[in-house]
């Protein structure tokens, strides 16, 4: 299981990459490895207004269609359509196949988050 | 040989070939230009196979031999009930005033039919503890849907507009979030606790006036019986709520316990499971759809009701949710359920539950030390292990399943349900002896040997079937759904 340091993390399997008020999200190796090989991505609206816990979208593997939940609030601001084409990306790449760009509304929701060291260790403890 | 094995009968097409010469017309020939308006005459050929007779006949039996069912070995593929359907429910669907009426005959020309469906709605409201049963929803996940629409529209006849949530648990069956999803409700998922029942309270946390309903399966799909049931249906029930009951896994308590006792207002089953009717290949499904007595009026039309004069389908029904299929639902398939229930009787399906659990935890038993059991109690009907173990030996479950091809078996259902990892659940039904239980419980140790031994043999699998190790995301990614010349 691979993390990268200085993305934050979600205990539903989600990295946050955060540059300035912007927040990058995409789903982490623990994640893709525990799906499979993804086959279908669906990608939220730009301009949608997401809570954190809200579904961002929906990554669908072989064995299993599974919600990606924002951990975090704020706007849609871009989506990465190339995923729409190319879903394998997400296997091949996890901490590079970001899902949606959101603009952040509440910086604070970012301290709930884990580093990557704890995110490890949480993962650990699941299994 | 093999590639013929594959090909496709337009592959085998040789121009002017023939299986049947017609004779000659013996009435005035008519172009067809003046039988049909000239905007549906197609300008081009068909592109259809041209074979002989027994090219067809050889390729189709070919097929059929590709083919794996319960009639050609055991398959314990859990949730879905794979139990023996006797031929004798065959012989009895087929009898000429079943096989040969037409759904537009006159009321008083099909008494039989009729009071066969009014009998069948009886032994089911009995098997069930409900009130009354519709037979008219096609399969599982129709009579889900059903079951939502009636109870959206119970809430709303008594003017509460506000109950827009349907909670299911996060064992649940997809087709569960998915019914309540095209239904028009939101959906909210409640844990399991650690025994792998509903967590009460989560539940209660979650229930409030907007929640219409809980759908529940009993026992659940880690094959568990959910032992708060009595507590879950207050807790709903206090609330406004109902509960709806997944028939799926009803063959492990068929005979012996009855949603109905335990709190439930709408049970779907399933006839293609538990009534031992054909699933799979396109069955047809029956999904029966039975309520209290509250809820009669919002069954779906038309329902079969009893006068002096006989048995009429009753229309007349201002309340009902209206028509969710054509005519009377898969009658046939109705027929074959009856039939199994007639023979069985009440004592019958007391054997039915309790050897199908009986089977489940031998197996649960026998193979418990060799693959992971997440929840390590009596199980009901099927069992859940995980391939953790093997996946972290590097064969994953879905290796295993494959595997498991090779030595002749349907593999178990595997990845669901979704809360256990890697997994794999085993429902062997009641209808296998102890013989082939045993087989399989080898078959499973031997992978889990060659787990062992050597993972990448068991990678490579299945070595024997017609076709190898389909690329399962190739075909999800980039779908071939024509074919082209």
């Amino acid at each position: 299981m691979k993390t990268v340091e200085g993305l934050k993390y979600s205990k539903e399997h989600e990295w946050v990459k955060v540059d300035g008020n912007k927040a990058y999200i995409g789903i982490t190796d623990h994640a893709q490895n525990s799906l499979g090989e993804i086959v279908f991505v669906e990608l939220p609206e730009t301009g949608a207004e997401l809570n954190s816990g809200d579904v961002l979208g929906v990554v669908e593997s072989v064995k299993a269609a599974s919600d990606v939940y924002t951990p975090v609030s704020g706007v849609v601001a871009e989506v990465n359509e190339e995923l729409e084409e190319s879903p394998e990306k997400i296997n091949e790449a996890p901490y590079e196949s970001w899902i949606a760009v959101l603009e952040l509304s509440d910086l604070s929701e970012l301290d709930k988050l884990l580093d990557a060291g704890e995110y490890e260790k949480y993962c650990k403890e699941e299994a | 040989m093999k590639k013929k094995d594959k090909s496709l009968i337009f592959e085998m097409s040789v121009p002017g070939r023939k299986a049947v010469t017609l004779p000659d017309c013996d009435v005035p020939y008519t172009d067809i230009s003046n039988l049909i308006p000239g905007k549906f005459i197609r300008e081009t050929e068909a592109e259809l196979p041209e074979v002989s007779e027994v090219d067809a006949v050889r390729h189709y039996t070919r097929l059929s031999q590709m083919n794996y069912g319960v009639d050609s070995g055991f398959y314990p593929l859990g949730s879905c009930t794979m139990k023996y359907n006797p031929k004798v429910n065959e012989d009895m669907a087929n009898l000429d005033g079943f096989a040969k009426v037409h759904p537009y005959q006159p009321e008083e020309t099909v008494q039989g039919c009729l009071e066969l469906l009014y009998e069948t709605d009886r032994m089911l409201s009995e098997i069930t503890g409900m009130d009354r049963v519709s037979l008219q929803p096609a399969a599982g996940a129709h009579g889900e849907m059903t079951g939502l629409m009636i109870i959206k529209a119970y809430h709303e006849n008594r003017g509460d507009f506000k109950r827009k949530k349907i909670i299911v648990p996060d064992s649940a069956h997809g087709t569960n979030p998915a019914s309540a999803a095209i239904t028009g409700f939101d959906v909210s998922e409640v844990k399991s606790d650690e025994r792998g029942g509903v967590d009460i309270e989560a539940l209660k946390s979650l229930m409030n006036d907007e929640v219409a309903g809980l759908m529940l399966t009993n026992p659940n799909t880690l094959g568990l019986f959910e032992e708060n049931i009595v507590k879950i249906a207050e807790v709903v029930h206090a609330a406004g709520g109902l509960l709806y009951y997944d028939g799926a896994n009803a063959n492990a308590i068929v005979g012996i316990s009855r949603p109905g006792d335990m709190g439930f207002d709408v049970v779907h089953l399933n006839l293609h499971k538990t009534f031992s009717t054909p699933h799979g290949g396109g069955g047809p499904g029956s999904g029966p759809v039975g309520v209290k007595k509250d809820l009669i009026p919002f069954l779906p039309e038309p329902v079969i009701e009893k006068n002096e004069s006989g048995y009429y389908l009753d229309y007349n029904r201002p309340l009902s949710i209206g028509k969710v299929r054509s005519f009377y639902g898969n009658f046939g398939v109705v027929v074959k359920a009856y039939a199994y229930i007639c023979s069985l009787g009440a004592n019958g399906f007391k054997d039915v539950a309790q050897t199908s659990v009986l089977n489940a935890n031998y197996i649960m038993h026998k193979l418990k030390e060799y693959y992971k059991l997440p929840y390590d109690r009596i199980c009901m009907h099927e069992v859940v292990f995980s391939g953790q173990k093997q996946k972290d030996m590097g064969a994953s479950t879905l290796d295993i399943a494959k595997r498991l091809l090779d030595y002749g078996y349907h593999p178990p259902t595997i990845y669901f349900p979704l809360i256990v990892k890697e997994a794999l659940m085993i429902e062997p039904t009641e209808t296998e002896s102890k013989e082939t239980l045993d087989e399989f419980i080898d078959a499973m140790i031997k992978i889990s040997e060659e787990i062992k031994e050597e993972p990448e043999k068991v990678k490579g699998a299945p070595y024997t079937t017609s076709v190898l190790r389909l690329d399962e995301a190739k075909a999800a990614r980039d779908p071939k759904l024509i074919h082209t010349q």
